[in-house]
């Protein structure tokens, strides 16, 4: 697999290589109806989008429930359509029935509850699921789904029923069924909210492996703040508008907006951020023990 | 409590009938089951016999697993047998009180015993060597067939293949319902029939409306890796015929053949 293409871009307007995932003013409302069905109002889940996501990027978009990110993670994989504005994936209008299958095998997504995304009755057939509806040949699948299975480690579980997995297991499962399909982007829709925090751990490992090592890209959508730390880019999202965006740093070093959009920021940081206000010289933007440590070596005595 | 029942009774081994096509043994039983109404002879039910104990041998599959299987059935074969043997009408055995018994009625209750037993054995043994998966593939593959007549082959298999993934996660959320209610003070052991049904609508009512949930979910991640149904789509674990297949293809065909030339032979019981 090639290397990974940028670290740490800005998400500039005209750069030069083609954006995977772009959307241009989109807007998205939700229809609310009554008992018998007619209208009732509107609701704007996502509103005036402008998101650019670039070949091997890691972003993760932040926000409290009822935001509009899984509405917006919804878009890029033709689940749903824009109200207003355009999304292009890898250069493809979503909003045209001919682009569909194509979308969607580009832009895989994982979403939120694992039990209900495992088709197969065995982890392997699960992983082919996606290839077999490309049409792919019975050898070629194979190859895939041994592929994709060792890329998230779930290997030697092959054999196994999902039933007898854990919440981190099956989830890593999911990833690698949407890995065999070759897709371009991976978008995470949650992937972590139903598990426990080893699940977590793993899951978001397994996530970053594929990120650096096979140069995936990643769109990961969550309300936990520890993963995003290591994305590239942090988008933050309230109300269906884009709030805040950054690196985790700058977004982090401003913990009173955060606490203002109802989002908790990582405990370290939090930490940092205090002992800054009580008077103690520390960078912005902690994010890690090793950094505040390492921050407040010069407060110890020897 | 619900997690330990069982659906789909497969039995775990790796002999030559697990590892037989599942179109060979959907074919195969179905022939034996028809072959066993062929004949009104004893002899017949030997080769049958002799047929369907081999079977079970090589499959490794315990006798006494099968035959439990037949407890279910205890009760319908008894209904059967007596009927026969009160009922019918002929040379009169034995006469008591109203009860007659004929010759004929003997002959014929023996005969329906030894038919519902062969096809129960001779079923069950498909079920414990073929997983469900196999069997929902087989399935599919012989139906084809009936596509040309818009028959919806391929989406009737995936259904029973969701089906079959769906039944230990919906026992448990069964389960946890059950608990939860419980733990509030729902009542389901006491009371009459009526009333533990009635305690049964506020464990349904949650369990389906998380069903549909699911259902609606799951119809979202299958989209969301392509699927649009069996048009174009390519197998991973292809069914495709081999050595084996062919024997055991011809082992019915033989097996008929000694059925049907029972028939002719006069002098055979």
């Amino acid at each position: 697999m090639k290397a990974k293409v940028i670290k740490k871009t800005k998400w500039h307007r005209k750069h030069s290589y083609m954006a995977i995932i772009k959307t241009d003013e989109l807007v998205f409302d939700y229809i609310r109806r009554d008992e018998e069905g007619n209208p009732e109002g509107i609701t704007r889940a996502v509103d005036h989008v402008d998101l650019e996501v670039n070949p091997g990027e890691f972003v993760a978009i932040l926000g409290h429930n009822g935001s509009g990110k899984s509405t917006l993670a919804k878009h890029i994989n033709a689940i749903l359509y824009p109200t207003e504005g355009t999304v292009l994936v890898d250069g493809k209008d979503t909003a045209d029935e001919n682009n569909i299958w194509e979308i969607r095998q580009k832009a895989g997504m994982v979403f939120q509850n694992p039990d209900n995304q495992i088709i197969g009755q065995v982890v392997e057939e699960d992983v082919g699921f996606g290839p077999e509806n490309m049409g792919i040949p019975t050898k070629e699948i194979w190859e895939r789904v041994e592929e994709s299975l060792k890329a998230v480690g779930m290997y030697e579980f092959r054999k196994h029923s999902p039933n007898k997995l854990s919440g981190g297991q099956k989830q890593r499962v999911s990833i690698a069924g949407v890995l065999a399909m070759h897709p371009k982007c991976i978008i995470l829709d949650e992937p972590t909210a139903m598990l426990d925090p080893n699940g977590r751990k793993e899951v978001v490992r397994a996530v970053r492996a594929l990120n650096d090592v096979e140069g995936v890209t990643i769109l990961l959508i969550t309300h936990y703040m520890e993963e995003v730390i290591h994305a590239d880019r942090v988008i933050v999202m309230d109300h269906g508008r884009v709030v805040m965006q950054g690196t985790p740093r700058e977004i982090f070093s401003k913990v009173d907006e955060l606490k203002a959009l109802r989002l908790d920021v990582p405990q370290v940081t939090l930490l940092a951020h205090e002992l800054k206000q009580r008077g103690l010289d520390l960078p912005d933007g902690i994010l890690t023990i090793e950094e505040l440590t390492g921050a407040l070596r010069k407060y110890m005595p020897i | 409590m619900l997690r330990d029942m069982t659906l789909g009774q497969y039995y775990q081994s790796d002999s030559i009938i697990h590892r037989l096509d599942p179109r060979v043994k959907i074919c195969g039983t179905m022939l034996f089951i028809v072959s066993l109404f062929l004949f009104d002879k004893f002899t017949g039910y030997v080769v049958a016999a002799l047929l369907l104990f081999t079977a079970i041998r090589i499959s490794t599959v315990p006798l006494k697993y099968i035959v439990k299987g037949m407890k279910a059935i205890v009760f319908l074969l008894l209904i059967t047998i007596l009927f026969n043997l009160f009922l019918t009408p002929g040379e009169e055995l034995i006469s008591f009180w109203r009860i007659t018994i004929t010759k004929e009625g003997v002959r014929t209750s023996a005969f329906m015993g030894l038919r519902l037993t062969f096809l129960i054995l001779g079923s069950s043994l498909m079920t414990f060597t073929t997983t469900p998966n196999n069997l929902t593939d087989g399935l599919e593959k012989l139906l084809n067939p009936l596509k040309k007549v818009h028959v919806p082959v391929h989406e009737v298999a995936m259904m029973m293949s969701i089906a079959l993934r769906f039944i230990p996660i919906l026992l448990e959320e069964t389960d946890r319902i059950m608990k939860a209610q419980i733990a509030r003070g729902a009542d389901f052991e006491s009371g009459n029939i009526i009333h533990k049904a009635k305690a049964m609508v506020p464990l349904l009512v949650p369990l389906f409306i998380a069903a549909f949930r699911r259902a609606n979910d799951l119809a979202m991640a299958m989209e969301a890796r392509c699927y649009r149904g069996g048009e174009g789509r390519t197998k991973m674990k292809p069914l495709q015929y081999r050595k084996r297949d062919g024997i055991a293809y011809a082992i019915m065909v033989i097996y008929v053949a000694a059925i049907i030339a029972v028939g002719f032979i006069p002098i055979l019981p």
